[in-house]
């Protein structure tokens, strides 16, 4: 069950200008992030480095964003004194801010790694990639909206999806461990792929952490349930993956 | 009063069970409790307990009856005409809405502070052994020992103890509270009742009084009223919030500033009401 979002306003109508101004840097930062990760991937498709270049620049616009929501959820910790839903409205943002400043960071990464993947030919397995980056996304889009909505079902939804994204990772882990084991010259575009798509498995892992605080910025608890895990990598024997 | 006796009146009233839980016996209780003054229904079917050996604090807008419902629990409503209780208020299990419960007996197991500090215009020593004379005649050693006690307890004895002669309107506001508060457990009370005990007292003199409450809790019962409600969420165990004459929510003091089940509760300890 999903409880509505506060319907009165503060008496003191400046606390809600706060708390909006909040909420909406947040939604700046998920919506950049959003369309770095969109952005990164289209750069490893069609091996531009220049764009990859410009995504690793950006970079530092969603770390900016992170700090000014640092210094407002100080400044409304220690002037406004925040009591109950506002109290979670407050560190639910601070710690949604740094897992979204995380996702822009692997968004940079993966478009690092690109460019050192350009120097290299094109390998066949890169279209493995936009399907993890495609599912990592809509876990993002689906967290940011649950957030923006105060939706905790749409939250847990997501979170719950996580376990896909695990598995396919797992799946494309296993591949690439093939293909380095057929032919030694694959060992280095492959390597970086591994990464990359390790970068965009922790994605996903950053988007459950953000349901979780959705969660909790709605009910008041943390989930009750355990997560299912669907990356096994770091268990699979290490004889022949096939 | 027994067990058993206090076991009857909890059984009765299912709020009882919500403290006793947690394992604190509930020292005082209002049962079903309404109250009236001039004909305004002032409190309406409170039912709640004070545990004990705990601070509980009660919140609300004002006018909402949460000094009133202080008030009834010393019965200093009486002392008014036109004023008219109904239901219980309990003490150990024992009724002291009851006529036949002694007043002399209840002020002394229930003191009472406010929030204008009132020292009576007599000597910081007087003062305290004021109330001490009215119930018990003391020989000298064991008065000076009683006032040094009662100061101490009171987190005041270092800053007086050389001026006990001078008199007690020469001290500062936060000390003239806390001579206030001595004055109240001089005569060993079981149950403190503060009302809005800081209200008129600077940040630091505030500080002082929040320290002692959270020392005499060991000792004493405490119900306070604030509506300093960061006041209320620092120094209280337990906490109700009361509205148009209503207990609308009591709980613990964490779960009500973190986590309120009532609405009204939310909307007005996160400044929204209206």
């Amino acid at each position: 069950m999903n409880v509505t979002p506060q319907t009165h306003d503060h008496i003191v109508k400046s606390y809600d200008d706060e708390l909006k101004r909040l909420t909406g840097e947040l939604q700046r930062m998920g919506q950049l992030a959003l369309a770095q990760l969109e952005a990164a991937v289209d750069a490893v498709i069609a091996r531009d480095s220049h764009a990859a270049s410009k995504i690793v620049h950006n970079d530092a616009t969603i770390d900016s964003l992170e700090h000014e929501v640092s210094h407002d959820v100080v400044r409304l910790l220690a002037l406004r004194q925040p009591m109950a839903r506002d109290l979670r409205e407050i560190l639910a943002a601070l710690r949604i801010a740094t897992d979204i400043e995380r996702i822009g960071d692997y968004a940079a990464n993966v478009a690092k790694r690109s460019i050192v993947l350009n120097q290299s030919a094109p390998v066949q397995l890169v279209g493995a990639l936009p399907r993890l980056a495609r599912l990592a996304q809509s876990l993002v889009e689906d967290v940011l909206d649950a957030y923006r909505n105060y939706d905790a079902n749409k939250a847990l939804d997501a979170w719950a999806r996580d376990e896909e994204l695990d598995e396919q990772y797992t799946g494309l882990f296993r591949e690439l461990l093939t293909y380095m084991m057929e032919d030694p010259r694959n060992i280095t575009p492959c390597t970086h792929l591994l990464f990359m798509a390790k970068n965009l498995e922790r994605i996903g892992d950053h988007a459950t952490n953000i349901a979780e605080n959705v969660y909790f910025l709605v009910h008041g608890t943390q989930i009750a349930q355990a997560r299912r895990k669907g990356d096994t990598t770091s268990v699979l024997p290490l004889d022949d993956p096939r | 009063m027994t067990d058993a006796h206090f076991a009857v009146a909890a059984s009765a009233a299912p709020a009882a069970a919500a403290v006793s839980a947690s394992g604190v016996r509930p020292k005082m209780a209002a049962r079903n409790l309404d109250f009236y003054y001039n004909g305004f229904h002032a409190l309406k079917g409170v039912d709640f307990d004070i545990a004990e050996k705990r601070v509980t604090a009660l919140i609300g807008p004002s006018g909402c009856g949460k000094s009133t419902l202080l008030r009834v629990f010393n019965r200093i409503y009486s002392i008014y005409p036109k004023l008219e209780a109904k239901g219980e208020v309990l003490l150990d299990g024992e009724n002291i809405l009851d006529p036949r419960f002694p007043l002399n007996r209840l002020r002394s197991k229930v003191g009472m502070v406010f929030q204008k500090p009132v020292p009576f215009p007599m000597s910081i020593y007087d003062n305290i052994a004021y109330g001490i004379r009215h119930y018990e005649k003391l020989p000298k050693a064991e008065m000076d020992a009683r006032v040094e006690q009662a100061l101490t307890q009171g987190a005041l004895w270092g800053e007086v103890k050389d001026k006990l002669r001078q008199s007690a309107l020469g001290l500062s506001g936060g000390q003239q509270q806390r001579l206030c508060i001595a004055r109240a457990i001089a005569l060993r009370p079981e149950v403190l009742l503060l009302d809005e005990p800081t209200s008129a007292l600077d940040p630091i003199a505030t500080g002082k009084i929040e320290q002692l409450i959270s020392e005499l809790k060991s000792q004493f019962t405490i119900a306070i009223v604030t509506h300093n409600m960061q006041q209320a969420a620092r120094c209280s165990d337990y906490t109700a919030f009361m509205y148009l004459g209503e207990l609308v929510e009591f709980g613990e003091t964490e779960t009500l500033f973190t986590k309120p089940t009532k609405t009204q509760t939310e909307d007005y300890i996160t400044g929204r009401f209206g």
